[in-house]
């Protein structure tokens, strides 16, 4: 069994205490970083092959380093913590069993990036995780680890914990820093990108809360070993929320290097009831699916691309041979119809129009040309749009047909 | 400066300068909705997009800032299909009712449907249903269906007028355009939304439906709400004289100048034009007061006030000109006041209530041409009396003839009593102007003037800027553009032929008046030059 590094205390009752937290070994990250100079965390962080966990999987270090040098106001970190992406829940558990483990993580960052204000942007529903981690700030603020003069260091950190409201789009960085501002969770368009202007003006770094969890063990135990845990291009392990058709479902902390098909089978368990495997989606809604014989693929950011899918946020949904994949496709394009902000035309209009498509197919009104009208509509929209947004919708469209064509044929043959 | 490439074409711009805006340099139209000169870039329409250098995917063109050496293309046919692609997407939930729409004839989805379209409907799907006919204000009107969410009306009324009435509401293709809960589109340059509203979401409840507006015809004018002088242009329906309840004018619309209104008017000015229709309007020379009034000729008129003028000495004639009547008008006037050394004119009349004003375009001075009736010298000659004076004088006896131009003068700050005892008290009142009011019926003698859009001339805005304004429709009547009646009394005082042409006045003004040395009709072109100081 592989360390684990993020959840090893999950099972301690009190895990989400800050007296637990320190027994355990927690913040004495901090107290190094404090002691490093900011650049030097940069560095670490950039070698240690940290990647953004929250779905896009750009390497983290190298998103610091987009900051203007030498800013005169304000910079602003922000922690992404509006976990949307269907089939991922494994912030949530982050947030409720280890809420000092992300307060230690943003703490350091802030001083790498030289961040006064800190804000955390929870999803609505999240209503449990924000109280926990409501209750760790507070508790961090009594010990003076946020506030003024984080221990005796000179570096101050201020904590705002923000609830969405709701929208799935809110959880993309811009759309989530539009929301944090007070306005509309519309995504903004870039450039400029939000290091050099995001939240109300000011250079800022959006970062998931998984990723913003590594940050102390990076500093605490070297860049070397967080890198040598991972494959060449990522470093680390990661948390994959695991749903669907398997014996234990659940989140699992494992190495990006591990196969799907080792995760499914031997850490969740497989499938039950004898069932067969038809179909694995890697990465959340938007990654494109994985057929049954197509999960002998590394989930790593690379493995997965080079699969023609995505790691995107490590939300695995394990579909058994019952699955309709023509419903499931129709579900899935009713969440994005529904979570399309509006703002852009291709997306807003296309992704209403491929829904009533699939619904008609669901429902014997499919007509021979639906299918390539959907395949060519996705295509067409694809890489049009102010955000990643549609182009992830793009992902189960196309595949979802490509691959199981005969069960949508079959549908509107009838 | 910036040198770029545009399909092929050189061309070099301003830094910061986007790509719509440099191809447009060049003659290239590059398609868009929601880009617009005067607000913030929006990237949501997505039509748009361009190719850059060797960059596989398209990119916006509104988003994207020129940089030197860039290559851009608009012509390849990755962009035409993408073109057709937005195009489509655009219309998928857009009503196909072009025939019964009011936005038809200058709707962008049809001018762009025809160059960009894809012309293979696919769509076989209900298309979403959204609000119609929704009225958003005392002149606007929406069709959410028509709406193509491209927020050019949310952003003008966060960023022009800060007042923010208006937002897009719910998520994806049930988004739509509405008003904040207790909000009214009430701001005073609502209806520029419908200007900038591309397709046929945002109508104008004065004119929707009036015209079709195919039949329309447009000139050149300029807005005589106020002292601003906001470039317009006059829509009139001449060709379809049964429509639009049988008015004119049928629209006023901004034109754009860089240093006066940019895009934009406000609404008082938008609709301050119905008076040219109005059945106030005074279609023909009369002389007698009230019930024995009768019409008379011009070649009847003209001797007629002729000979009063020379009944008086010139210190019992009064002669009241107006701040909205032409440069060219005044001079003429200015001409005659010389020749007959009259020394009491003025042309100030104080408003009953003062004008409002505000940082946008409103000014306070609600006449179009104070500042011109101020440079060419209508004020009292020395010894002379002001317009309050002469009232006075009038009720003294000491003033016979009384010739007022346009003025309302009951509708003053003067007490009515006093302006309606000094025009009682003359022997002789001459009223000009377009439309009758509360002083014109107690005139002998009535000079029917053309309204400004049947003429050509020039007014002097607040800060000195000289601009034309164009003939649209023809007088009403027997009215004459004040210069040529002017011109044909002067005539009778032995000043020489009338002139032909609004153009021939103006030129004599260049000529014998100093700050508009130098100006023609010609130096002016559509935007105006400011006279010297």
């Amino acid at each position: 069994m592989a360390e684990k590094i993020l959840t090893r205390n999950f099972h301690l009752p009190g895990s989400h205490t800050l007296a637990l937290y320190r027994e355990t070994g927690g913040y004495a990250g901090l107290e190094k970083a404090l002691a490093m100079k900011p650049a030097e965390i940069t560095e670490a962080v950039k070698r240690s092959n940290l990647r953004g966990l929250g779905g896009a999987g750009f390497p983290t270090g190298v998103k610091w380093g987009f900051l203007p040098k030498g800013h005169p106001g304000p910079i602003y970190l922000v922690i992404n913590a509006d976990e949307g992406e269907p089939g991922t829940f494994k912030d949530r558990y982050l947030l409720e069993k280890d809420p000092h483990a992300l307060l230690e993580g943003m703490i350091i960052s802030a001083y790498a990036i030289g961040a006064h204000v800190a804000f955390v942007y929870i999803r609505g529903e999240y209503v449990q995780p924000w109280r926990i981690f409501s209750r760790a700030v507070a508790e961090a603020y009594e010990a003076g680890l946020l506030g003024k003069n984080i221990g005796s260091s000179g570096f101050d950190l201020d904590v705002i914990v923000h609830r969405g409201a709701g929208a799935y789009i809110c959880g993309e960085e811009t759309g989530l820093i539009s929301s944090l501002e007070g306005k509309k969770g519309w995504p903004k368009l870039k450039p400029p990108f939000p290091a050099i202007r995001g939240a109300f003006g000011a250079p800022t770094i959006v970062n998931n809360v998984e990723t913003i969890c590594h940050v102390p063990h990076i500093v605490r135990r070297g860049a070397e070993w967080f890198a040598s845990l991972g494959t060449k291009t990522q470093g680390g392990t990661r948390l994959y929320s695991v749903s669907g058709h398997v014996e234990r479902p659940g989140v699992y902390e494992l190495p990006v290097s591990v196969t799907l098909r080792e995760l499914v089978y031997e850490h969740a368990g497989g499938v039950p009831h004898g069932k067969r495997l038809k179909a694995v989606v890697p990465g959340g809604s938007s990654a494109a699916l994985l057929t049954a014989d197509e999960i002998d693929v590394t989930l790593d950011v690379d493995g997965l691309r080079n699969a023609g899918t995505m790691a995107g946020s490590a939300g695995v949904i394990v579909m058994d041979e019952t699955v309709s994949i023509p419903e499931a496709l129709m579900v899935v394009a009713r969440f994005y119809a529904h979570e399309s902000c509006g703002q852009c035309t291709p997306c807003r209009e296309s992704t209403g129009w491929i829904y009533k498509m699939t619904r008609r197919i669901i429902e014997g009104r499919g007509r021979k040309e639906d299918l390539d009208t959907i395949l060519d509509v996705a295509r067409r929209g694809a890489g049009t749009t102010i955000c990643a947004f549609f182009d992830g919708a793009v992902g189960p469209y196309i595949s979802y047909i490509e691959k199981f064509r005969h069960e949508f044929e079959a549908l509107i043959s009838k | 400066m910036v040198k770029l490439t545009i399909d092929g074409k050189e061309v070099e711009v301003r830094e910061g300068t986007n790509i719509i805006e440099a191809a447009r340099r060049l003659g290239i139209e590059v398609p868009h909705y929601c880009y617009h000169p005067g607000l913030s870039i929006a990237g949501q329409c997505r039509l748009c997009m361009v190719e850059l250098g060797n960059n596989p995917r398209p990119q916006i063109g509104c988003n994207t800032q020129v940089a030197e050496g860039m290559v851009v293309r608009t012509d390849t046919p990755k962009v035409l299909e993408t073109r057709q692609s937005i195009m489509e997407f655009h219309l998928i939930n857009h009503p196909l009712d072009c025939p019964v729409c009011d936005q038809a004839g200058e709707c962008w989805l049809q001018i762009y449907y025809m160059k960009h379209g894809l012309y293979e409907p696919r769509m076989v799907d209900e298309k979403v249903h959204k609000p119609k006919a929704v009225p958003l204000g005392s002149h606007v009107i929406l069709d959410a269906e028509r709406c193509i969410l491209c927020s050019r009306c949310v952003r003008f009324c966060d960023e022009i007028t800060g007042t923010g009435e208006l937002g897009i509401f719910d998520r994806g293709d049930h988004s739509e355009i509405g008003l904040f809960p207790g909000r009214e589109l009430a701001n005073p340059y609502s209806a520029n939304v419908i200007d900038i509203c591309p397709v046929g979401a945002l109508t104008d409840r004065d004119f929707r439906f009036a015209v079709r507006v195919w039949y329309l015809d447009t000139a050149k004018s300029i807005c005589p709400g106020c002292s601003r002088g906001c470039n317009i242009e006059v829509h009139v329906n001449v060709r379809r004289p049964h429509h639009n309840q049988g008015r004119r004018v049928a629209r006023l619309k901004p034109r754009f100048n860089a240093e006066v209104n940019r895009w934009w008017i406000c609404d008082a000015g938008r609709y301050g034009g119905k008076f040219v229709d109005d059945a106030s309007r005074l279609g023909a020379p009369a002389r007698g007061r009230g019930e024995a009034a009768i019409e008379v000729g011009w070649e009847e008129m003209i001797p007629l006030i002729a000979s009063q003028l020379r009944r008086y000495r010139p210190d019992e004639i009064g002669v009241l000109a107006s701040p909205n009547m032409a440069n060219e008008d005044l001079f003429l006037l200015r001409r005659l006041v010389d020749h007959l050394r009259l020394i009491h004119v003025d042309f100030r009349v104080p408003p009953r209530t003062p004008g409002d004003e505000d940082r946008i375009l409103i000014k306070a001075d609600k006449n179009a041409n104070t500042r011109g009736a101020e440079l060419i010298g209508l004020g009292p000659r020395p010894g002379g009396l002001d317009a309050h004076g002469m009232l006075r004088a009038a009720r003294e006896r000491r003033i016979k003839c009384l010739w007022v131009f346009h003025h309302d003068l009951l509708a003053s700050a003067w007490p009515e009593a006093e302006v309606g005892e000094a025009l009682r008290a003359v022997e002789c009142f001459i009223y000009q102007g377009s439309n009758s009011n509360g002083v014109s019926t107690a005139a002998h003698y009535v000079l029917p003037s053309a309204a400004w859009v049947e003429r050509d001339g020039t007014f002097t805005n607040f800060e000195g800027r000289v601009q034309r304004f164009w003939k649209a429709v023809d007088p009403l009547g027997l009215s004459l553009a004040d210069w040529e009646i002017l011109g044909r009394i002067g005539e009778a005082f032995g000043l020489g032929a009338p002139p032909a042409r609004a153009e021939d006045c103006f030129k004599a003004l260049a000529a014998s008046a100093a700050p508009f040395a130098g100006l023609s009709y010609r130096e002016l072109k559509d935007t105006g030059k400011v006279v010297a100081a």
